[in-house]
């Protein structure tokens, strides 16, 4: 029972991170009907400009005091930021011009953008995983005998309140209400003087500021990144929003968080090897017996 | 279409049809190994043919009925692997019949078992993914790719795990063995591609084939007309997967090793930037597209680097970007000529359809916009 409690906190954790990178693809999905496969490598990009930006501060190892909370807020607003236009180039690059294609042709673009910043990435920091500092101390609350690190708390606290921003975003400003929109119908927003163009680029700037987000937890977490770190973390993030019900942001959050929960589980209680077989095992069998997942609704096939 | 059929009158009167033009193309290509070149390029030609197969194979899944399957290196996996248990010493049975112990079948009989296997994977898996959208197809068929290899890895009181399974059965005819010469793997894989581009181009004029046409135009309108969607796309997948089965086959027979990495994500990417660039769904742009990617891995960016190292670049080595080629190529190809560079006149019509609309609409809307000033 202690191990299996253990292990969900640290499956809430993980899945604080596939949470928020699950956002940006429900975010995608929803306003234009396109897997984004360089989402994943979106997030990869964020721990990998948290790390040029503490570099530049001239943090390699633990800070503490008042400093920890300007350092931490420079690095996690810095990668958002930069993760956030990497995302609008791409989308302004690769996906507008084929908004209107059949759909084969931005799937196929998707997976030449994922390969092109991964193997920029690649030159960047070379093929070796790369070590990140741990930043923030990291002392842990003992509840009988589960302990909750502070880094875990940090990730599932960081997730909520970004989960909260955006829902408030969405739902209650006069943007959010541009996007809802368009995602409903394009040429109707449009004739309502809405600017699709510029709608669907907040929304790849949204949602790739919070794989930046994740990025920097992710390093801070793991201790180390890798240039191929985004695939696989992005292909679970997908299966996050599609459990969920993809379009929904509610969903990605929850979907995110039973992710993390599977795979905290499978690697204790089957093996570690085995993780990602059920996790993608999950994503097969979610497409095919519930394929609006958990709080989606059914979309009509449109003609 | 209209491009083939100039460049077919402008060449002499036997040459005018497209089977002359077939039988020439092969006819080349036999002759091409004893050209002046040495074993390394014979054995370019066996690796590269085998890719070839492995590409007409993808061509049926995405180029005719237009669903993009980006695990297709598990079926490959699949065949190869049915191949490696079934010809090696690898299963630990002493049966009477192979006294030195594990399975051996004959190669030419497990050519059709393996693709067999790989056909009923396909089937496996396409029964219950091929009802969802395009796009959650895609997502479902890299996940599967994604699991099988993991699979035969963990498996590894069956499979050998990261070392694989080595010494594998080589193809005999009578008593003459293939051993480890590449030309006879070379003939056989080019009696493959013979086999493949038939039956392809056979399939294409069938009723299941233009079956395949009309649901990647438009799903709904073809199941409106009457076609099985559900069992139309099955047997696309099915019969995508044979051929990597043949492929799968042949390479592990010629390198006499299965392992995982030879399948992961990256190569069926390899296959697909090879579609996309030659000519999703025409024959000719597929062999054309598999054949200049192999040679840019085998020969031109090697090439290049050195070149590059000569004039005193010593830092780069291109060959570490050929994924980076792949994905700039996908981008490129898409934006600029999804039709591929010899595309077949069908679809480059549907490719430039939405274009069209587009215009259609500015039109009017121009003309709207003058009706009411």
């Amino acid at each position: 029972m202690d191990v299996f409690l253990q292990q969900l906190i640290n499956g809430l954790s993980l899945g604080g991170i596939y949470a928020l990178i699950a956002l940006g693809y429900t975010m995608v999905y929803g306003i234009i009907e396109l897997i984004n496969f360089a989402h994943g490598d979106v997030y990869t990009l964020g721990t990998f400009f948290s790390l040029a930006i503490l570099t530049l501060l001239g943090v390699t190892g633990i800070v503490t005091g008042p400093a920890l909370i300007v350092v931490v807020a420079v690095t996690i607003l810095g990668a958002m930021i930069l993760c956030g236009l990497t995302g609008v180039i791409v989308e302004r690059l690769a996906y507008r011009r084929l908004r209107n294609a059949p759909k084969l042709a931005p799937l196929i673009t998707a997976i030449g953008m994922s390969f092109i910043l991964e193997n920029l990435m690649l030159y960047w920091h070379g093929p070796s995983p790369i070590p990140f500092p741990a930043v923030i101390p990291n002392p842990a609350v003992g509840l009988g005998s589960v302990t909750i690190q502070a880094k875990q708390i940090m990730v599932i606290v960081l997730a909520v309140v970004l989960m909260v921003v955006l829902q408030v975003f969405v739902y209650n400003t006069k943007l959010g209400k541009a996007m809802r929109a368009t995602a409903q119908d394009k040429d109707a927003a449009q004739l309502m003087g809405i600017n699709i163009n510029t709608t669907i680029a907040l929304t790849f700037l949204i949602g790739s500021a919070l794989a930046g987000a994740a990025g920097f937890v992710s390093g801070v977490y793991y201790g180390s990144t890798w240039f191929l770190n985004g695939f696989a973390a992005g292909l679970k993030a997908f299966t996050a929003a599609v459990l969920g019900g993809i379009g929904n942001l509610a969903g990605a959050m929850l979907g995110g968080f039973l992710i993390g929960l599977t795979e905290a589980m499978t690697t204790q209680f089957i093996s570690d090897q085995w993780s990602n077989v059920v996790v993608f095992s999950v994503l097969v069998l979610v497409l095919i017996f519930r394929p609006t997942g958990l709080l989606g609704e059914s979309l009509p096939n449109k003609v | 279409m209209a491009v083939a059929t100039r460049f077919g009158s402008s060449l002499p009167a036997p040459l005018r049809t497209p089977g002359a033009r077939t039988a020439l193309v092969f006819a080349v290509a036999l002759a091409l190994p004893f050209v002046g070149h040495n074993g390394g390029f014979t054995n370019f030609l066996a690796d590269a043919g085998a890719f070839v197969l492995l590409a007409l194979g993808l061509n049926i899944v995405v180029g005719f009925a237009g669903l993009l399957d980006l695990g297709y290196a598990a079926f490959f996996a699949i065949g190869s692997y049915a191949f490696a248990l079934l010809a090696s010493p690898q299963v630990n049975v002493h049966w009477a019949i192979w006294p030195q112990g594990g399975i051996h079948v004959p190669f030419w009989v497990l050519l059709f078992v393996a693709s067999g296997i790989a056909a009923v994977f396909g089937i496996l898996l396409g029964a219950p993914t091929l009802r969802l959208r395009g796009d959650y197809l895609a997502i479902v068929t890299l996940g599967f790719g994604e699991i099988v290899p993991q699979t035969f890895l963990n498996l590894s009181q069956w499979t050998g795990g990261p070392n694989g399974i080595g010494s594998l059965d080589q193809p005999t005819i009578g008593s003459y063995k293939f051993g480890f010469d590449p030309l006879p793997y070379y003939f056989m894989v080019l009696g493959l591609v013979a086999l493949t581009v038939w039956l392809a181009n056979n399939l294409r004029a069938s009723r299941l084939g233009r079956a395949w046409m009309a649901i990647r135009e438009d799903e709904l309108a073809a199941a409106h007309m009457g076609i099985n969607t559900t069992t139309t796309k099955l047997a696309a997948f099915a019969i995508g997967a044979s051929f990597s089965g043949l492929a799968g086959c042949a390479l592990a027979s010629k390198l006499q090793l299965v392992s995982t990495e030879q399948f992961q994500f990256q190569v069926s990417v390899f296959i697909l930037a090879m579609l996309v660039l030659g000519g999703m769904g025409n024959i000719p742009g597929v062999i054309v597209g598999s054949l200049v990617l192999s040679a840019l891995e085998r020969f031109i960016l090697p090439q290049a680097t050195n070149f590059l190292h000569g004039l005193g670049f010593a830092s780069i080595d291109l060959s570490n970007s050929r994924f980076l080629i792949y994905g700039v190529i996908l981008v490129m190809m898409m934006l600029f000529r999804p039709e591929g560079l010899i595309p077949s006149g069908q679809r480059k019509a549907e490719l430039h359809a939405a274009e069209d609309d587009t215009t259609v609409a500015g039109h009017e809307q121009e003309l709207y916009t003058e009706a009411i000033r």
